[in-house]
């Protein structure tokens, strides 16, 4: 089993506690993983990215080759679209929020971006804003994320769950319990779709 | 034993502590900066039985390195490719001394610029103080490297220099640890004349460095970083090196590549083996990241053998980060891509934070310079470099650290009146002290801001040499009392930091602003906490 993923979003936004918490499980199945993150300039407020690879056999590029990824999450709508290159056209999904983070004064049109989004073929297009801010943390939108690629991700949902806990658990149970409603709200909303 | 999930950058600094590290010596810049910080979170870092704490650069940085080695105990030093520059000297000389205790210069370079002005090839570095150097192809390398790093330098007493590159420095993989061993003891040499680089000892250690020549070569062709991977068809042979022999794999379902591969982690070249794959093979290609420095080196100034491409002949481009895609078109394989990015995407390029104590202080430069009309700011390497995006448009150059106030210095005596130089407070202590010091032995005409949010902000908030003392430095250093002004850069303040910006650079000789309040990234993290403290 291989999955190759595309974390996407701001600078700030906290794309990478994504990887950490799939990174987790899968290293506990005893899977391969690499991980290129973008430090440095472009963290502050520009657009960042993360090539996020799991895979039973030994990974050799810390890069996903493009068109080849299985898999784009991202927690901003236009920067879910940044990285189509990398996607692969038939069977690749795009899982996004698609709640904009507007830092730049020509940023596209709403209802444009949705239509282009809505042009896509395997999508989650979420308001993972609102679901988390309805759960009581308005942080916690991307845990909400993170449940609506769940069932895409290969690995079963209880084990991303238990890394959900491992991951928040030194922030006490109230804190863990709030992620773990906005993990099974993403994949109950990607469940209905 | 089991793996443990390492930055490259971590895995270098893990490796550095389990060989017997006595100190790490560096300076913070994009892409190294994760090892000194991993050191210094450390168990022996916190325990300060490592010694860890940031340098004011890396000239200064390289300097106690060799001073541990000669003391007898394993140095690091850390920092990025272009810190090298500033390291230089300590750096090219520590090759005639050679070392007592090992020490390793680990450098990040930036292909592609991500974080960087220049994407120069450290590789030539090693080459020209005519030292080893070593290039891992992954994390799990990162760690062996390292770890052999240290046994090297003390079995050839001399320094070693590892080169990262980004995308090793900062991905993330699985890697297994060896056994730990204890540092060194100190032990001084009988006669530590190869310290003392006097004319008449520099010629003799020159000559035992040359002499080394013939055994470094041949570490390169006996090294277990270095592989000879037979393929059955000769068509084609391939010369990668670190980071590109796992794009180069990733085109060969389980690594079965059908060519010839010499992969190259440890210079200097191994000239058999790379005979072998020239005459093997009908063409080599050489793939590499940074500069052509390996295609260079085989195909030489005339290419007589014509079958070398890479990045000289336009099969790889010559410059910017190799990936998967680029080293399969190389290969004659179809490129793979997913569907083109829609056009109403637009680029996001990196901004100052919200609340940042910089803004404010471009807001009161622009109102001040207004009248002076433009291109008479002169800016230095920061979080305030983005001063040069919109809305701000603020400063005109951007060099090297440091070169803020002696740019600003050579426009004062062509004549540009008023000139400004903005520099941060970090890059002050690091380079900008002696710039001003040419300002103040000549009373040049120049007003220098020293921005001061008390940490090193781009690269995630490092502590600062000059925390709570650039008003002292400054008098010191000569700078008149009354020409020496802290101000508050915040909203509030706007119109008396205007007035003092604009009275100062009428000024006909040297002042200095310091716009100080702490950084927004620093202070929120302190909070957080503050915060958490007090639940507890």
């Amino acid at each position: 089993m291989k999955i190759d993923i595309i974390l996407a979003g701001v600078g700030g936004q906290g794309i990478l506690s994504i990887a950490t918490i799939v990174g987790y499980a899968a290293v506990k199945r005893g899977m391969y993983m690499k991980q290129a993150e973008v430090h440095g300039m472009s963290q502050r407020g520009g657009d960042v990215q993360s090539h996020f690879r799991l895979s039973d056999q030994e990974i050799a590029s810390d890069l996903i080759p493009m068109g080849k990824a299985d898999m784009i999450i991202s927690v901003e709508p236009m920067e879910s679209l940044r990285y189509l290159p990398w996607l692969n056209p038939e069977t690749g999904w795009l899982i996004t929020n698609d709640q904009p983070f507007v830092n730049i004064p020509n940023y596209p049109d709403f209802d444009k971006l949705n239509a282009e989004l809505g042009k896509l073929k395997n999508k989650v297009v979420i308001n993972a804003d609102k679901i988390a801010k309805d759960l009581g943390s308005a942080r916690s939108a991307n845990m909400v994320i993170l449940g609506a690629a769940s069932p895409y991700l290969g690995i079963p949902f209880e084990e991303i769950e238990s890394a959900v806990r491992e991951n928040f658990a030194r922030k006490g149970e109230d804190i863990v319990n709030v992620n773990i409603a906005c993990l099974r709200a993403g994949k109950e909303f990607a469940e209905k779709l | 034993m089991s793996k443990t999930l390492f930055l490259g950058d971590e895995a270098v600094a893990q490796a550095a502590l389990d060989a017997g590290l006595s100190g790490v010596y560096a300076y913070p810049g994009t892409p190294s900066t994760e090892i000194t910080e991993f050191i210094q979170n450390s168990k022996q870092g916190r325990a300060g039985e490592v010694h860890s704490i940031w340098a004011g650069n890396e000239k200064t940085a390289m300097e106690s390195a060799i001073g541990m080695s000669y003391a007898g105990k394993r140095a690091m030093v850390c920092m990025k490719h272009v810190g090298l520059n500033v390291a230089a000297d300590p750096f090219m000389n520590s090759s005639i001394t050679g070392a007592n205790g090992g020490i390793v210069v680990v450098v990040a370079d930036d292909p592609s610029m991500h974080s960087s002005q220049d994407e120069q090839d450290s590789r030539y570095y090693a080459k020209f103080a005519l030292i080893p150097s070593f290039e891992p192809s992954n994390q799990q390398e990162a760690y062996d490297i390292t770890y052999a790093a240290f046994e090297f330098s003390e079995k050839y007493r001399t320094p070693v220099l590892i080169r990262l590159t980004t995308r090793l420095s900062h991905s993330r993989a699985g890697v297994e640890r060896k056994a730990e061993r204890p540092q060194n003891e100190l032990h001084i040499e009988e006669n530590p004349k190869q310290f003392i680089l006097l004319p008449a000892n520099a010629r003799v250690h020159y000559r035992t460095l040359l002499g080394k020549q013939d055994s470094f070569e041949e570490e390169s062709l006996n090294s277990p970083f270095n592989k000879y991977i037979d393929g059955a068809d000769k068509k084609m042979g391939i010369i990668a090196s670190g980071i590109a022999y796992n794009y180069l794999m990733e085109n060969f379902e389980g690594g079965k590549c059908p060519y010839p591969v010499l992969k190259i982690s440890q210079y200097p070249l191994p000239s058999k083996l790379i005979a072998k794959i020239v005459d093997e093979c009908e063409t080599v290609l050489v793939a590499e990241e940074g500069y052509p420095f390996i295609e260079e080196q085989v195909r030489g100034i005339l290419n007589r053998t014509g079958n070398i491409i890479g990045r000289l002949s336009g099969a790889l481009p010559r410059d910017g980060e190799l990936n998967p895609n680029l080293v399969a078109k190389a290969l004659g394989l179809p490129d793979t891509y997913g569907a083109p990015i829609p056009d109403l995407v637009v680029p996001r390029p990196p901004a100052l934070c919200v609340g940042c104590p910089h803004i404010d202080s471009y807001n009161a430069i622009n109102a001040a310079m207004e009248k002076y009309g433009k291109g008479k700011v002169f800016a230095d390497i920061g979080c305030y470099t983005l001063g040069a995006l919109p809305p701000y448009n603020a400063i005109y150059t951007t060099v090297d650290m440091g070169a803020s106030i002696t740019m600003a210095k050579g426009a004062a005596d062509a004549g540009l009146r008023p000139v400004l130089a903005v520099i941060g407070d970090s890059t002050f202590t690091h380079s900008g002290m002696t710039s001003l010091l040419d300002c103040i032995y000549e009373n040049t005409p120049v007003t220098v801001m020293i921005l001061d949010n008390s940490t090193t902000g781009m690269t995630g908030g490092q502590d600062s040499h000059a925390l709570g003392v650039l008003g002292e430095i400054c008098k010191g250093l000569g700078v008149k009392e009354d020409h020496i002004h802290r101000i508050n850069p915040l909203k509030a303040h706007h119109e008396e930091n205007v007035a003092i910006i604009e009275k100062e650079l009428e000024y006909e000789g040297v002042s200095v602003i310091i716009p100080t309040r702490e950084c927004i990234q620093t202070l929120s993290r302190r909070m957080k906490k503050q915060q958490a403290a007090k639940k507890q």
